[in-house]
């Protein structure tokens, strides 16, 4: 065999690398993928016959179903409510100069860090002191304190791309405050707004651990009935609603970088 | 129904023949003006007049408080001490949105999110005119910087002097009683630079608006300006016509800041009054004697000239220096001779001397003498 120059033996050692890592993220996906469509009733790879029975079989499924809806619940307020407090913060960080102004980042970032079954059981402990039933509003309230860093990271950026002369110029042109912030700021933040928010709900409504601790049966939501299920079952219904799982974020991830450029929104840009 | 596109534009600002001597004529005033970030005075109780309708440059290096100047003027800063004041009114802590001030940046700062019709009416629908006002004077505005027909296009789909006629545009639609322009030729290239220039001159003179202009291109200030204030470290060092500030600087760093300047080391002889007399090699001088305050006869003092009131000439007669030709630079209308000559301050001197001028004479190499065109040199003491 005739020796390749070593410029082509490193690039070709180079694609076979990267090729293998991006393989290792895809595995999972794909080993779920073609489990779900397995005709039989145990959770086997590879599949020896195909049928679509488990997607039938989890969407009828009344816990799978009261998940989704639970979810669903949890993460519309989630989501929301931490993205006007992130917002917020996040227009405070980079509009005002303020003592202990690191210290709030470091406070607002801090669940990146702190690991989500410490914050579940905090939440857990807390709405037992406070005799609150394991309803709703501690679930709603332990998501928002988990997605809330993304949200702030995401309108900051956001903030932090947004040149401040177009303020000016709208001021200089007779508009008031909060003319600017109606017609200049805010059009200008909607995409930071809106991936902000879909990242909140993404990561909520697929988050497990801090779930596991402050849900009860009646508010369980997907992963934690997921859960549940496998700890009783091991068919291949798992894998269809993974499956959906995965279409479903993949194609809201699509659809938001199709209409509003997640590159934009997740690089600081070096403006002029 | 036409109306010319000026008439649509003209500012409150009066004609030529209304203008009033006197209080009225003073657009915008200054007063002990004074701005700290921290310790630092960005600008150190500054005083300025600016007429009606004139075109005022602010000159100066970055860091002289120019900027901070314009942006006192604009509104979006609030002085720390000191008045100013818009057509008389005192407008010190008056937000920006009540000044009805125009204002273009060096970036433009064009909304990107809207299309040019909208950026250019802002102004207009921020001061909740009538839609059918609002298209018709954005039509005429546009027609003003020659844009018509681009009303749909998104700041990003134009180039970069669209840009900037539409963030004049956009400045000038709403009969600002100043306009302020920071920077606005610095993102351009060269040939385009020119054009705009003269572009915004004309409208300007047009409109009869007073214009606030902040620049760091000295060439730029000359060219365009009806009056120019050189600042520095905060202050207002000189105030005058491009020519005055050209020809008359009042210290060692307005002359070397503005036009390029030969500094060469001369001798005080005599001061009679107003005029004093220096020497330099076998040339006689006269210079103010103004800007020589407290310097004593026979002392040295620096003798600054313009490359263009030197010339070349045969070495032994009665010359200023004598230098040895280091390099030539052709510059089309005129060549650029660089010459040793140990008077010289930096070691070398600059001539600007007319193409037909024997260009072959002064070859690199060449021993040449240097004297003096004419009267036009000012001397300072030694720094």
């Amino acid at each position: 065999m005739p020796r390749l120059p070593l410029q082509w033996r490193l690039r070709l050692l180079g694609g076979v690398t990267v090729s293998a890592i991006l393989g290792f993220l895809l595995l999972p996906a794909l080993v779920v993928t073609l489990a779900a469509f397995n005709s039989r009733a145990i959770l086997s790879f590879p599949p020896e016959s195909w049928s679509w029975r488990w997607f039938v079989k989890a969407l009828a499924y009344d816990d799978f179903q009261a998940g989704f809806r639970n979810g669903l619940i949890v993460t519309g307020w989630a989501s929301s409510i931490a993205l006007v407090v992130g917002a917020a913060f996040a227009l405070a960080l980079d509009r005002y100069e303020f003592r202990f102004k690191r210290a709030l980042e470091a406070v607002l970032l801090s669940p990146l860090v702190v690991p989500h079954f410490t914050v579940g059981l905090g939440f857990l402990i807390l709405a037992a002191q406070l005799g609150m039933a394991r309803g709703y509003g501690v679930i709603v309230a332990c998501h928002v304190v988990l997605v809330l860093p993304f949200v702030l990271r995401s309108v900051y950026i956001s903030l932090r791309n947004l040149d401040p002369r177009l303020e000016l110029a709208a001021a200089s042109l007779g508009a008031p405050p909060h003319r600017v912030l109606t017609t200049v700021t805010l059009p200008l933040l909607v995409p930071g707004l809106v991936s902000g928010w879909l990242f909140a709900a993404i990561l909520s409504f697929n988050e497990f651990t801090a779930s596991l601790f402050v849900t009860a049966q009646r508010t369980q939501t997907l992963p934690v009935a997921l859960y549940n299920y496998v700890r009783e079952y091991a068919d291949p219904s798992m894998a269809a609603i993974s499956v959906m799982y995965i279409v479903v974020t993949a194609t809201l991830l699509i659809l938001a970088n199709v209409f509003l450029g997640l590159a934009k929104v997740l690089n600081v840009e070096h403006p002029r | 129904m036409s109306i010319p596109a000026e008439d649509a534009l003209s500012a409150a600002a009066p004609t030529p023949a209304t203008r009033a001597n006197g209080e009225e004529s003073i657009a915008v005033e200054l007063d002990g003006v004074t701005k700290r970030f921290g310790k630092i005075a960005a600008l150190d109780d500054v005083s300025l007049l600016v007429r009606r309708g004139e075109l005022m440059t602010l000159l100066g290096p970055s860091g002289c408080g120019k900027t901070t100047l314009l942006n006192l003027v604009g509104g979006f800063l609030m002085p720390d001490s000191g008045e100013i004041a818009i057509d008389g009114q005192r407008v010190t802590n008056v937000p920006a949105y009540r000044r009805e001030i125009g204002i273009m940046f060096q970036n433009y700062a064009l909304f990107p999110h809207m299309n040019v019709a909208a950026n250019v009416g802002y102004g207009l629908r921020m001061r909740r005119v009538a839609k059918a006002e609002i298209a018709r004077r954005v039509a005429d505005a546009l027609a003003l910087i020659k844009l018509a027909g681009l009303e749909d296009r998104k700041p990003r789909q134009l180039s970069g002097g669209q840009q900037q006629r539409v963030a004049l545009a956009r400045a000038l639609v709403i009969r600002p009683k100043v306009l302020l322009l920071d920077e606005p030729f610095s993102a351009l290239d060269r040939n385009l630079r020119a054009s705009m220039q003269v572009e915004l001159k004309e409208i300007q003179r047009k409109l009869g608006v007073t214009t606030i202009f902040v620049t760091h291109d000295q060439s730029e200030a000359l060219s365009l300006s009806d009056r120019i204030a050189v600042m520095a470290e905060g202050r207002i060092r000189q105030l005058g016509s491009p020519d005055e500030i050209y020809r008359r600087p009042v210290d060692r760093f307005v002359a070397s800041f503005v036009g390029d300047v030969n500094v060469l080391r001369a001798r005080l002889e005599r001061i009679d009054g107003a005029i004093a007399t220096v020497a330099l090699g076998a040339a006689r001088v006269k210079v103010p004697s103004r800007t020589l305050q407290g310097a004593t006869t026979g002392s040295i003092v620096d003798l600054f000239v313009r490359p263009e009131e030197l010339r070349p000439a045969e070495r032994g007669t009665a010359v200023a220096a004598d230098g040895i030709v280091a390099a030539q630079s052709y510059q089309g209308g005129h060549v650029d001779l660089y010459v040793d000559a140990p008077e010289a301050l930096s070691g070398r001197v600059l001539l600007r001397v007319p193409r037909h001028e024997g260009m072959s004479l002064w070859r690199a190499g060449a021993r040449i003498g240097i004297a003096l065109a004419a009267d036009e040199a000012i001397a300072f003491r030694p720094a």
